[in-house]
């Protein structure tokens, strides 16, 4: 991704520079995707990225790899089953003491030393905190191009690039992105954009292991104590099956009530967009969008939200989309399934009301 | 103690407008302002040089114009500023950006060394959140992202303890400096401008360094030339196949139109209902 903001996109990509793939690299091969764990459980992110790394290998026809890293014992066996199950035909695995928690060093040094030994053209990870991090020190230790936060991975079979999609400049528009000289193609993928593939408990694969050759005394961080989250109260929208969310078009503060007075009704999560997130109506773990949570719930009621890309991008994989805008050319309605064209502090209040009789209606049914 | 700030010069992502037609971005009459992540870890910066005394240096590359987002560091108290500035870095990728910038900061280490660097999280502008991972990497300093708070900091045992955000929890870590850290949002406010710093920053001989000074010497390695990410296409988002079918009704009253709503919707999603009870059973 350019990180120099006085370049404008260049119009065609960049003329005199040489795209041949160095020869000491064509042999790169293999789609890699790289499984994450924390105090025992897998990220789930992992699994939708082995769902998406078959589709890219099958096209490639090359074998979709798992690598897990993490302290011995059975846990790390049974990621590597459950990477089976959901595509993989193989794993790296490597497991060490020093790496029983994440910490960038030791985890730096193993990927990047699996990625020398056996050489895959494709590495994906999550674009969680810790795939971040590690992708982010892993392609420089490698001197490679990183895809952040890709919304559509792709494979152009013309020269077997990688071309990552993600939103640009703020989420204002998309571009692809390829790396065509230098392997292996990084790119990360944030939670809840790509679908969980269905888990085939009958696929088995192989293990090949390798050694960290760290000891604790080679790594300079420790860690000293790990405090898990306390759930309790915390929205949790990424797996939310409704949503309610509200944009700029809400106006003011005061207007979010009627926001959770239907998600009250309907049992949902309330999110919203980044403005207001960044004007402090809600707080930030309800941010749904490019720079807040992906979500893909069953109904996704979106009241005065213009669906700017930045938004667009978090939401719009949901089953089922409500827009109410008063704008009627508002972007939003270029994607959403039902739409109210008028003001959300009319229509919200009186879709609480329609949504409370349904559900009354349904409970006497029952 | 020496900490370096990252921060770039971002434009005001809010405020961005697309050409409906060309696909280009509209840049005319978008403000340029600090990147807000950046902001986190300036002020992170500025509380280690009230309590622990430090010279703070901001460190941004972009274009002459960001001298501006300098300026606003140094209002804010920091005590020096290099902007790094040559047309050979135009069309950087994060890698070719954080090798200039780790030259920079060991040319900035000839001159007093540094224990600390910071970055933003990430920016408004790429939303990548590499370059402070590369530069970690390229000066061989201990990387600590998604920092939530620092706890301690013992000068004489050159250690430093601090939380870290993880997925499911907190990390709490200790290590050794030099090290990197990026703050994660929210963790801390910036401080008001004083009216002398104010003054200090109008006045401020700002430092600018093209790539010699800035030390690099190997002009491969920056630019388009060291940027192995090549932008193919950039486009507006396609519009689904179909959009989105308008509820309307006679009366166009609210009540009406909600009612209508979920008939249409109930009709054409039988499931639907059911799923909604389930959330609420």
């Amino acid at each position: 991704m350019s990180e120099a903001t006085e370049q404008e996109p260049p119009k065609k990509p960049a003329g005199r520079r040489k795209f041949e793939l160095d020869p000491r690299l064509a042999s790169y091969k293999g789609v890699w995707v790289f499984v994450e764990h924390e105090r025992g459980v897998a990220h789930p992110v992992s699994w939708e990225l082995m769902g998406e790394g078959r589709k890219l290998a099958d096209t490639l026809g090359v074998p979709l790899a798992g690598v897990v890293m993490g302290a011995p014992g059975i846990q790390a066996r049974r990621f590597c089953e459950d990477a089976f199950h959901y595509g993989a035909d193989l794993c790296y695995l490597m497991e060490d003491p020093v790496m029983a928690d994440y910490r960038n060093q030791p985890f730096t040094k193993g990927l990047t030393d699996l990625v020398n030994a056996y050489q895959p053209e494709i590495l994906l990870l999550g674009a969680t905190t810790l795939g971040r991090d590690l992708a982010g020190s892993v392609a420089t230790t490698l001197q490679t191009g990183l895809t952040a936060d890709c919304t559509e991975l792709n494979i152009d079979l013309e020269n077997r690039s990688l071309a990552a999609t993600r939103p640009t400049f703020g989420g204002s528009l998309l571009c692809t992105i390829v790396t065509l000289n230098y392997r292996p193609q990084m790119a990360t993928v944030r939670p809840r954009v790509m679908s969980m593939p269905k888990k085939d408990d009958t696929r088995s694969g192989s293990i090949i292991e390798h050694s960290l050759g760290m000891i604790e005394t080679d790594i300079v961080t420790k860690v000293l104590e790990y405090i898990p989250d306390n759930l309790q109260g915390k929205p949790q929208l990424p797996f939310a099956d409704i949503i309610v969310s509200g944009g700029r078009g809400m106006k003011r503060p005061e207007n979010f009530q009627l926001i959770w007075d239907l998600a009250k009704v309907l049992g949902a999560e309330v999110g919203a967009t980044r403005p207001v997130v960044q004007a402090g109506w809600v707080e930030l773990d309800r941010q749904v969008g490019q720079s807040g949570k992906t979500v893909r719930p069953k109904l996704y009621i979106a009241a005065g939200i213009s669906g700017a890309i930045q938004h667009r991008v978090g939401m719009d994989a949901s089953d089922v989309i409500i827009a109410i805008n008063s704008d009627p050319n508002a972007p939003i309605f270029d994607f959403a399934t039902y739409g109210i064209v008028g003001n959300a502090m009319t229509i919200l209040p009186a879709l609480t009301d329609a949504f409370r009789q349904q559900l009354a209606t349904a409970k006497v049914a029952v | 103690m020496h900490i370096v700030v990252c921060i770039k010069q971002v434009p005001d992502s809010a405020q961005i407008r697309v050409h409906p037609v060309t696909n280009t971005i509209m840049r005319q009459g978008v403000p340029a302002i600090v990147n807000p992540y950046d902001l986190f870890s300036l002020e992170a910066a500025l509380r280690l040089k009230d309590e622990y005394g430090a010279r703070v240096t901001v460190l941004c590359m972009g274009p002459p114009q960001a001298e501006a987002a300098l300026r606003k560091a140094i209002s804010f108290g920091a005590d020096d500023a290099i902007l790094v500035t040559d047309r050979a870095f135009a069309g950087s990728d994060t890698l070719a950006t954080s090798f200039a910038l780790a030259s920079a900061i060991r040319k900035i280490q000839e001159d007093m060394p540094v224990d600390i660097v910071f970055a933003g999280k990430q920016t408004i502008d790429g939303d990548t959140a590499q370059v402070g991972p590369g530069i970690a990497k390229r000066l061989d300093l201990q990387l600590l992202t998604y920092v939530s708070s620092i706890v301690d900091l013992d000068l004489d045992k050159r250690e430093i303890t601090l939380h870290r955000r993880a997925e499911g929890g907190v990390q709490v870590l200790q290590t050794r400096l030099p090290c990197l850290i990026t703050m994660l949002e929210g963790t801390n406010e910036m401080r008001f401008a004083t009216m002398p710093n104010m003054f200090r920053a109008a006045r401020y001989p700002l430092k600018q360094w093209d790539k010699d000074a800035a030390g690099i010497e190997d002009v491969s390695k920056i630019g388009l030339k060291g940027s192995p990410t090549i932008v193919s296409k950039v486009f507006a988002p396609q519009a689904k196949s179909q959009r989105a079918e308008i509820i309307d009704c006679e009366s166009k009253e609210p009540k009406d139109l909600a009612v209508t709503l979920l008939t249409k919707m109930f009709t054409k999603y039988p499931n639907l209902p059911e799923e909604i009870a389930k959330v609420n059973a």
